[in-house]
């Protein structure tokens, strides 16, 4: 692009040629994470629905199933991604500072727990395969008195799986994106990512954070003490 | 006056075309790879354009199988089986690989920098992406129906969707998935562009209303569409694990999917028509040279279309066994849509009063698009009605009331606002009586192939079927021979407008002296859409009728 080149090399970062002023390009991208977690959060709007109508229909069967799940690790993980979302926002302060090795060290160590969760979160599927509780064929918990029961429940694993699932693929794309940053930022701009970036990013990760502070009550915590 | 002296009234072709300062955004990299990794909104808009037509053309195709087979009470043509197949295709066509990118993403794409006076959308690779997710899902889609089909209908309602269906369902989830996420990408950029991109003096209220109009539409596919895809995915889910959340003999239900797919795709009606309306609302004061009546409450009455427009989903799920209060309010919510809805036809009709009407093919377009919508409005008033929606449910009432307001009337604005905005997209102007005449053999084939399906439903004949009690077989014939006219209706613009792209005469920047932003940069515009940074100092709209 030719119009491109003019406004590009003189500022640091890069400006692109549709914006005017690198604080209208920051607002427009800050602006558009805002308007894509709205859409995030209506994707897993469905996931709750669902979850709502199952526990009026079958209150007694989604608390049997809720009692499977292993509140200790739920708690545990509750924990590890608190905190790294607590080290997030510190890594965008870091950045706003232009402290950006400092940035660099606290993104690392924000993917890390991010990992963390993810094994731990893995390590729980492993143990619910186990116990026959994914949903389909196979399914057989042990305490299901009759089948009408044992469908209800099952249905209380599918949404399960689907918003523990959904809920680490978004967990897993934060990762990449914070390791990739941690990584671009040892470079200046233009050929590294601007400061405003972390900020970025940070945003994303609190709202994954924020989706599993719904996700942890509603499925280890509120129908186990239920039905 | 003679409608030639009309066109030379509202032609200006005084002024020959100045030199260009710029290139325009046609010229030079014209291999298939620069168009295929362009960043330039309007290239976009441009591939979109041709990609729409190729599956409006598909879709058509379909429709055009179902009103030969229902030409004769029997069925006799296809099985019933392909039959399913065809209306499912038709519908699932055309509601995601035609309207819902449409307008906004060709139109849209093209004209949403230009009106509010920006160098692009503000992130164009997404919009690339758009495109190309766009294509993708197409192509799904394509590949479900070549492997045999899918026979759920356009709706995919469970449990026959999820558990009894043996055709191609979750291809076809698959693709709608897909696209949902090229609409998602869409209605961001537009939504970012217009906070951030307006040009000095572009106040919201100096907005054209077709900014407002796609503004509002993105909204609805920003916060609507993720829930069809979540839902897609629990269906896609229940069919491969067999497992009910949506199926009641598993303990699921039922009702949960239709709540959660009329969510969306009750919004996703006005996602068609609000485009629709802004597109209207551009040619109209244009052709009547008066300013839009009542500019404010028009883009108040766009917004509270879009807002009541995601509280209406259950007057789809009148007869479906929902509690009857709930029945009430949605009834009682539908009926409050048509109050902003009245208020555009009525601004639209006061524009044109004391105006300079001239009739050329985007005002014919256009006023077609007011007719056909009042009525396919009227007769949503008598579905929004609890007692007689149990009479008209599932009946061709409800097929002839959604055609008026999605062909009569987004189609009709859509090819009003092709040729409307062709001489700024192309560089050439159009046959202007080719164009009139393909706006009048639309207009009569579309009222010929719907009128008498309101007339069918009325008399109890149910959607979906491919046979019929023979006492049906004049109306049914009345609206099979309305489809053949329709469709050489559609045929013909393909035919004209790719003649003028050779040879039509070249077009000025503003050849119908019209006042947005877009008629003030050369046709077509350069790269970066304006050789100077426009200032807006003037409200929009401000045309003056002519001396008699």
């Amino acid at each position: 692009m030719s119009a491109h080149d003019a406004t590009a090399a003189s500022a640091p970062p890069v400006l692109e040629p549709q914006f005017g002023s690198h604080a209208q390009q920051d607002f427009a991208r800050s602006f558009g994470m805002w308007v894509f977690l709205a859409s995030e959060l209506l994707f897993f709007g469905p996931l709750l629905l669902g979850y709502l109508v199952l526990r009026m229909h079958h209150p007694e069967a989604t608390g049997m199933a809720s009692r499977h799940t292993d509140m200790l690790l739920g708690t545990i993980n509750t924990a590890v991604l608190l905190t790294s979302s607590l080290l997030m926002a510190l890594a965008g302060h870091a950045a706003q500072a232009d402290e950006r090795r400092r940035a660099a060290r606290l993104l690392l160590a924000t993917a890390l727990l991010g990992i963390a969760f993810l094994a731990i979160k893995g390590y729980e599927w492993h143990q619910e395969f186990g116990e026959h509780l994914f949903p389909g064929a196979g399914f057989r918990p042990d305490d299901a008195r009759d089948a009408g029961t044992a469908h209800a429940m099952e249905l209380f694993f599918l949404l399960y799986f689907a918003a523990t699932a959904l809920h680490a693929l978004h967990l897993a794309i934060g990762v990449a994106a914070a390791l990739w940053l941690a990584r671009g930022l040892r470079r200046a701009p233009p050929r590294g990512p601007g400061n405003e970036t972390v900020e970025l990013a940070g945003l994303y990760w609190h709202f994954v954070d924020v989706v599993w502070i719904f996700l942890y009550p509603v499925l280890y915590l509120t129908a186990r003490s239920g039905g | 006056m003679t409608s030639a002296q009309n066109d030379a009234a509202i032609v200006d072709d005084s002024a020959a075309p100045p030199e260009r300062e710029e290139p325009g955004y046609l010229t030079g990299r014209y291999r298939l790879r620069d168009w295929l990794t362009t960043r330039d909104h309007k290239r976009i808009a441009v591939l979109y354009a041709v990609s729409i037509t190729f599956f409006f053309f598909l879709g058509g195709v379909a429709a055009a199988l179902i009103r030969l087979e229902l030409a004769t009470p029997q069925g006799d043509l296809v099985s019933d089986d392909t039959y399913n197949k065809l209306f499912t295709a038709h519908g699932v066509i055309m509601v995601w690989l035609f309207l819902i990118p449409s307008i906004p993403s060709v139109l849209g794409n093209f004209l949403m920098p230009l009106m509010i006076g920006a160098r692009d959308l503000a992130f164009p690779r997404l919009n690339l992406a758009s495109w190309y997710l766009y294509m993708l899902g197409g192509a799904i889609v394509l590949w479900a129906l070549l492997a045999g089909g899918v026979d759920t209908g356009w709706t995919f309602y469970t449990p026959f969707s999820s558990m009894f269906s043996n055709s191609h369902v979750v291809a076809a989830l698959a693709g709608v998935l897909v696209l949902g996420f090229s609409s998602i990408l869409t209605g961001l950029n537009f939504i970012v562009s217009v906070h951030t991109l307006r040009a000095p003096g572009m106040g919201w209220f100096r907005l054209p209303l077709f900014v407002w109009a796609n503004y509002a539409t993105a909204l609805i596919l920003v916060l609507a569409t993720p829930v069809l895809a979540m839902t897609l995915v629990l269906v896609a889910i229940e069919r491969l694990f067999q497992v009910g959340i949506f199926d009641p003999a598993l303990g699921g239900d039922p009702l949960l999917f239709q709540h959660l797919f009329w969510f969306y795709s009750h919004p996703a009606v006005y996602v068609m028509v609000l485009p629709a309306m802004g597109v209207a609302s551009e040619i109209i004061p244009c052709f009547a040279r008066r300013p839009v009546f009542g500019y404010r409450f028009m883009a108040y009455a766009i917004l509270a279309i879009a807002v009541i427009g995601f509280l209406v989903w259950g007057h789809h799920m009148f007869v479906s066994g929902q509690s009857m209060y709930a029945g009430m309010v949605f009834s009682l919510l539908s009926f409050l849509v048509a109050i902003p809805s009245a208020i555009k036809v009525f601004n639209w009709t006061a524009t044109l009063y004391k105006g300079s009407i001239h009739f050329s093919a985007p005002m014919l377009y256009a006023l077609g698009f007011v007719g056909l919508f009042t009525v396919g409005g009227l007769t949503g008033l008598f579905l929004a009605a609890l007692a007689l929606d149990v009479h008209l449910s599932d009946t061709y009432f409800v097929v002839a009331h959604f055609h008026y307001i999605m062909v009569g009337g987004s189609v009709m604005a859509y090819l009003g606002g092709i040729h409307f905005w062709w001489p700024k997209v192309t560089g050439r102007m159009y046959s202007e009586t080719w164009g009139k005449i393909a706006a009048l053999v639309i207009f009569a084939g579309f009222n010929l192939t719907f009128f008498p399906q309101y007339l069918l439903g009325y008399a109890g004949m149910p959607r979906r079927y491919h046979s019929y009690p023979e006492e049906f077989q004049l109306l049914h014939v009345l609206s099979s021979a309305g489809a053949v006219t329709l469709a050489i209706g559609y045929l013909m613009p393909l035919g004209y407008l790719a003649w003028s792209l050779l040879h039509g005469p070249r077009a000025s920047a503003n050849p119908w002296r019209a006042t947005g932003l877009e008629w003030q940069t050369e046709s077509p515009p350069p790269e970066h859409n304006f050789t100077r940074p426009p200032v807006v100092v003037r409200e929009p709209y401000a045309y003056t009728p002519e001396e008699p």
